[in-house]
């Protein structure tokens, strides 16, 4: 029998597995009709289609998309509040999802080759963990498949090959890089994350969180907010466009971060959402 | 969601995928095999009668998807494209070996994928990642299954029996490509 915190994060879930977020909804919408606008037909009929598959998940409670990824939990818990009781849970849930098809079995042994089957293993699911004031637990799942996560890099400044020094504009560069790369392999029109600074791991770490921010929020910091502005501008004229096939949506919004770096290192990480950007989130 | 295009028939001639050309639009019908890099390494390695399948003149879908069993039955829950560049450096032996004329995904493949497309005849279909209740909705039936224990659900070969299925040529079988 599931308990009352079981339920809500299954149901939480079949939502993020199921839905979009209505931002994401919205910006697919604005860049159809763009597209439209441009007469770029070949474009347009591919974000139409994306539009299709989110109304048919709708209609059919199932995934938008089989890659369901890892599934990262990032749980806010009031002051000494143990973790257990949630993580026990999420683990039971995650296992029922993936029974019932809301999730792919994507827990697979490096070592061996073996898929667990049912999302359960060394890593998976991802718990990212966080105490704060608040009296409630708040919690936001992030569904994220392997064609974006692939195409994730970090970049060390001073970079030769791109000529990109350690400033703002050698961080832009290695963005339009990672994003030109990335071609059309991880599911354009991308939602795009950078961390400026950090050590290796906690570059990725910040880039990550920046996706449980809404599409069209910018930046508190200025000078992050303005080079958010210019990189979207910048990604969209590569041309890129829905899927790698060409067009004017390539970026529905760009994610930047900044963590203080040590002197000698100045890490660059991007990291790039699919546009079926999977997230959802519960309080209790 | 109405697709037009033109409409492509599995098992498929050298001289129906040849004529296909970049850009158009197809849809595709008949029997179809998932199938994603541990399957194309074994592919590669074997011959057509080591394989309990054949993908002679047939379709090749790049897809792990989410297959549910009910009842001893099995139904296609979500199934939309994976990346193909991981199948990439496999593809030009399995073509030479198994004769496939056309291999569904996304993302594309490179030069050598695209120049063993011109020799043996064969073109690449480009679905719309991230699609995978649309593109379900023209999966008719699981057809069978291969080495399901060995490799689990997304990387198993599945036959898949498809109506329709909307694709758009972007590697023809005369050296373009529009990756």
């Amino acid at each position: 029998m599931k308990n009352h915190m079981e339920q809500a994060i299954y149901n939480l879930i079949k939502k993020a597995s199921a839905s979009i977020p209505e931002d994401v909804g919205n910006a697919l919408n604005s860049a159809l009709d763009m597209e439209r606008n441009r007469g770029n037909v070949p474009a347009a009929d591919r974000i139409e289609q994306m539009i299709e598959n989110i109304r048919l998940a709708g209609l059919k409670q199932r995934p938008l998309c089989q890659d369901t990824g890892i599934p990262n939990f990032f749980v806010e818990l009031p002051l000494g509040t143990p973790r257990s009781p949630f993580e026990t849970a999420a683990k039971a849930a995650v296992a029922e999802a993936t029974a019932n098809g809301l999730l792919r079995p994507n827990s697979v042994c490096p070592i061996t080759g073996k898929n667990t089957g049912d999302n359960l293993g060394p890593g998976t699911p991802a718990f990212h963990w966080n105490e704060t004031d608040n009296r409630e637990i708040r919690v936001q799942l992030l569904l994220k498949g392997g064609g974006s996560e692939n195409v994730g890099a970090q970049y060390s400044l001073p970079n030769t090959e791109l000529n990109a020094e350690r400033s703002l504009d050698g961080a832009a560069k290695c963005v339009l890089d990672a994003v030109k790369r990335a071609g059309g392999k991880g599911c354009p029109p991308y939602i795009v994350s950078v961390c400026l600074g950090g050590d290796r791991a906690g570059g990725y770490a910040a880039a990550k969180n920046n996706f449980l921010r809404e599409i069209g929020e910018r930046s508190t910091i200025p000078e992050l907010a303005n080079l958010e502005r210019g990189l979207l501008a910048q990604i969209n004229a590569l041309g890129i466009g829905p899927m790698g096939l060409g067009g004017a949506t390539t970026a529905l919004d760009v994610f930047a971060t900044a963590l203080n770096r040590l002197p000698a290192s100045y890490f660059v990480t991007v990291s790039l959402m699919c546009w079926s950007f999977r997230r959802a989130k519960i309080c209790f | 969601m109405i697709f037009s295009g033109t409409r492509l028939s599995a098992p498929l001639s050298e001289g129906r995928v040849r004529l296909l050309e970049l850009g158009e639009t197809v849809l595709v019908s008949g029997v179809i095999h998932t199938a994603r890099d541990m399957a194309h390494a074994r592919m590669a390695e074997a011959s057509p009668r080591d394989l309990p399948f054949s993908i002679s003149g047939g379709v090749v879908y790049h897809c792990g998807p989410i297959i549910s069993n009910t009842g001893g039955r099995w139904e296609v829950v979500a199934a939309g494209p994976t990346t193909s560049t991981r199948t990439d450096s496999y593809v030009p032996s399995v073509l030479e070996k198994h004769g496939p004329r056309a291999f569904i995904g996304k993302g594309g493949l490179g030069p050598a994928s695209l120049e063993a497309f011109a020799k043996f005849g064969c073109v690449y279909l480009s679905a719309v990642g991230g699609c995978a209740q649309l593109l379900a909705e023209a999966i008719k039936s699981v057809e069978d299954v291969f080495y399901l224990e060995e490799f689990g659900v997304p990387e198993a070969v599945w036959r898949l029996d498809v109506e329709d299925f909307p694709a758009v040529v972007t590697m023809d079988s005369k050296g373009n490509t529009l990756h």
